[in-house]
């Protein structure tokens, strides 16, 4: 089973050099052999759900050679990718249709797949780098697609943020091997064991923290993602704010954090700190906004605020030699919140599309009275407000509640109020959506808008349905023993990653 | 001491790449950023009077097959020059969208200079 682990990378990556070669006429095929390879990826992912293996690269063994490591924590995210890129994929297929390079669009979005998967994937430090600049070029040239005067102002920002992100990051990659001699996740682990964290070590510990943290879009750093999110396609606004900030922020920071460089209580403040900046901030600029795209461009950096938060925290009653219970009921909270802000957002923003397509605007004050004649957005909209509102019974309580219970079960009630009080305001940011686009009158020039077809309303409403079971992967033990726990397990585990992955190696 | 003039480097294309206005000069530094990067890299594995790591007839011992002490002491280590070639190709990938963005922009604004180009904003 493991042997086919490389598929993950090099069946999108081939896919994604075959497909320009398709001309203009044969677009429809292009268009079906891109939705078999995310089909098939869908289902490989699932396959390998609490799989776990390591595939070595050539002959070499580890010190040497290249490999994949796939354990929870890759899955879970694998998970996520595969299940946002399909219902991407599928939205595009008819929305995509008022572009004219659409061969080329879904050769990126493929480029963009692999890199992402080969992030979550890789067990070498140096390789996550590569795979990791595979995926932002690909995002810098989608944001730019439409070509307009936004667009390419848009993309230009994002670059520049994207590309000192990638010299930071490699400066760090160049420090740490400096100081250990090795790539390979594992042995920088077993040396910084062996000799605790040198000044250089630390360093790219901060190196890596500004990296990551732009490319996640943690407060400091988010000054791209509200113009660069809005400006792309609406599945590709999906596929950034979805995946592409997790994979390429948030799964390296915590792999890197957790597995490599071990925890320490100053670090865990640092994530802390930048969870709830990210929170507060990013709601609070979010509530402000008319452009409907931008307003949940803000809340992606408030959503992922959350995730740092949950993450943080649990690094924190780690560190300071807390209760096991609720740091990995935290670290749970934080990766469940994840998973769910994957799958709400992007169907949010591809709600967007679907009323951006079919009025032609997405300034909310030009909109309103959409509730009668789109009725199945207007349904799948109000399934992803409550979700990322956090009301009962939709995916995004149940990730908030156990970020409430964990901040409460270890002692920090103000950070349980904050994520209380965030929640509220993103309450309110999202009634405005309901309230200006989708009830009140329907304006005059709005009166020819049709309710959207085909592809697009079976993408949507096949993430809104997983947006209303997705509670069940905590409720029900089995789902949450197969593919939440692993996860935790590998970020509780801490430095013991070394050891796992040796264990893995001689199987 | 070249560290810290590498460093100096990297810390010229950050500040370039922040302060200056011009689109042109942004990437400029940028692409400095990425240099001093590379060279950094290609130091931690430079040896003084060190050899190229190419295993000649002449380094491997005749009779037991192993390679000479000398020639692991002398040469510098290939790793380091492995990954600069690659950090070298992301960077000319990303060099030629830049500046095709660059002249995109060129075309629609007429104008290199950002404080110019504002049309997202809040």
């Amino acid at each position: 089973m493991i042997k086919f682990l490389p598929a993950f990378v090099v069946i999108p990556l081939l896919t994604a050099f075959i497909l320009p070669l398709f001309s203009k006429k044969n677009k429809d095929a292009a268009t079906v052999l891109a939705n078999i390879v995310i089909v098939s990826l869908l289902v490989l992912s699932v396959l390998f759900v609490n799989k776990t293996g390591v595939y070595v690269m050539g002959q070499r063994s580890i010190p040497l050679g290249i490999n994949l490591v796939l354990d929870g924590l890759s899955s879970l995210l694998l998970l996520a990718i595969s299940f946002v890129s399909f219902a991407a994929m599928l939205f595009s297929i008819r929305y995509m249709e008022q572009y004219t390079a659409k061969t080329k669009y879904l050769s990126l979005f493929m480029l963009m797949v692999a890199g992402m998967n080969g992030v979550v994937l890789s067990g070498d430090i140096f390789n996550l780098f590569v795979f990791l600049e595979v995926a932002s070029i690909a995002s810098y040239s989608l944001v730019g697609f439409g070509c307009e005067h936004e667009e390419l102002e848009a993309s230009f920002k994002y670059m520049v943020l994207g590309s000192i992100a990638s010299a930071f990051l490699l400066f760090g990659i160049a420090l740490v091997y400096g100081n250990t001699g090795s790539l390979n996740m594992v042995y920088i682990s077993e040396i910084i064991q062996q000799t605790g964290m040198k000044n250089g070590l630390a360093f790219a510990m901060a190196l890596f923290i500004v990296g990551f943290g732009l490319k996640a879009a943690l407060v400091p750093f988010h000054a791209w993602l509200p113009d660069a999110h809005p400006s792309a396609p609406a599945p590709i606004s999906a596929m950034l704010s979805g995946v592409l900030i997790k994979a390429l922020g948030v799964y390296a920071l915590c792999r890197i954090i957790f597995n490599v460089f071990g925890l320490s209580i100053a670090i865990s403040w640092t994530l802390v700190a930048l969870g709830v900046l990210s929170m507060v901030i990013g709601v609070f600029l979010a509530v402000g906004q008319w452009d409907m795209k931008r307003l949940l461009a803000y809340h992606s950096i408030s959503q992922m605020g959350y995730v740092v938060m949950g993450v943080g925290l649990g690094a924190l009653i780690i560190a300071e030699d807390g209760s096991k219970i609720w740091a990995s009921l935290a670290i749970m909270g934080g990766l469940f919140h994840l998973i769910n802000h994957a799958v709400f957002k992007s169907l949010l923003f591809l709600m967007s599309g679907s009323v951006e397509m079919a009025t032609g605007t997405r300034q909310l004050k030009k909109l309103g009275g959409l509730g009668d004649v789109m009725p199945i957005t207007r349904a799948v909209s109000f399934v992803a407000s409550a979700s990322i509102a956090g009301v009962p019974p939709f995916n995004g309580f149940w990730s908030k509640l156990i970020l409430v219970v964990s901040a409460v079960g270890a002692g920090f009630y103000w950070l349980a109020g904050v994520t209380v009080v965030v929640s509220l305001v993103t309450l309110i940011s999202f009634l405005k959506i309901q309230r200006y686009a989708f009830l009140g009158e329907l304006p005059e020039y709005l009166q020819q808008v049709k309710e959207s077809k085909g592809s697009m309303l079976y993408a949507m409403i096949f993430l809104a349905c997983l947006c209303v079971f997705m509670g069940l992967i905590l409720l029900v033990p089995s789902l949450r023993e197969n593919i939440l726990q692993p996860a935790v397990n590998v970020l509780m585990s801490g430095q013991g990653y070394a050891n796992t992955v040796k264990t893995m190696v001689q199987q | 001491m070249p560290y810290a003039i590498c460093f100096l480097l990297f810390m010229v294309g950050l500040y370039c790449a922040v302060v200056k206005k011009n689109m042109v000069k942004i990437v400029i530094g940028i692409m400095v950023m990425e240099y001093a990067v590379n060279l950094f890299l290609i130091m931690l594995g430079y040896r003084f009077g060190g050899v190229a790591p190419i295993l000649s007839r002449s380094d491997v011992n005749n009779e037991t097959g192993q390679i000479m002490q000398s020639f692991i002491d002398n040469s510098v280590d290939p790793l380091p020059q492995a990954l600069v070639l690659t950090s070298i190709v992301i960077s000319l990938g990303s060099l030629a969208l830049l500046i095709s963005i660059c002249v995109r922009i060129y075309e629609k604004y007429g104008t290199f200079d950002i404080t110019e180009i504002r049309r997202l904003k809040g």
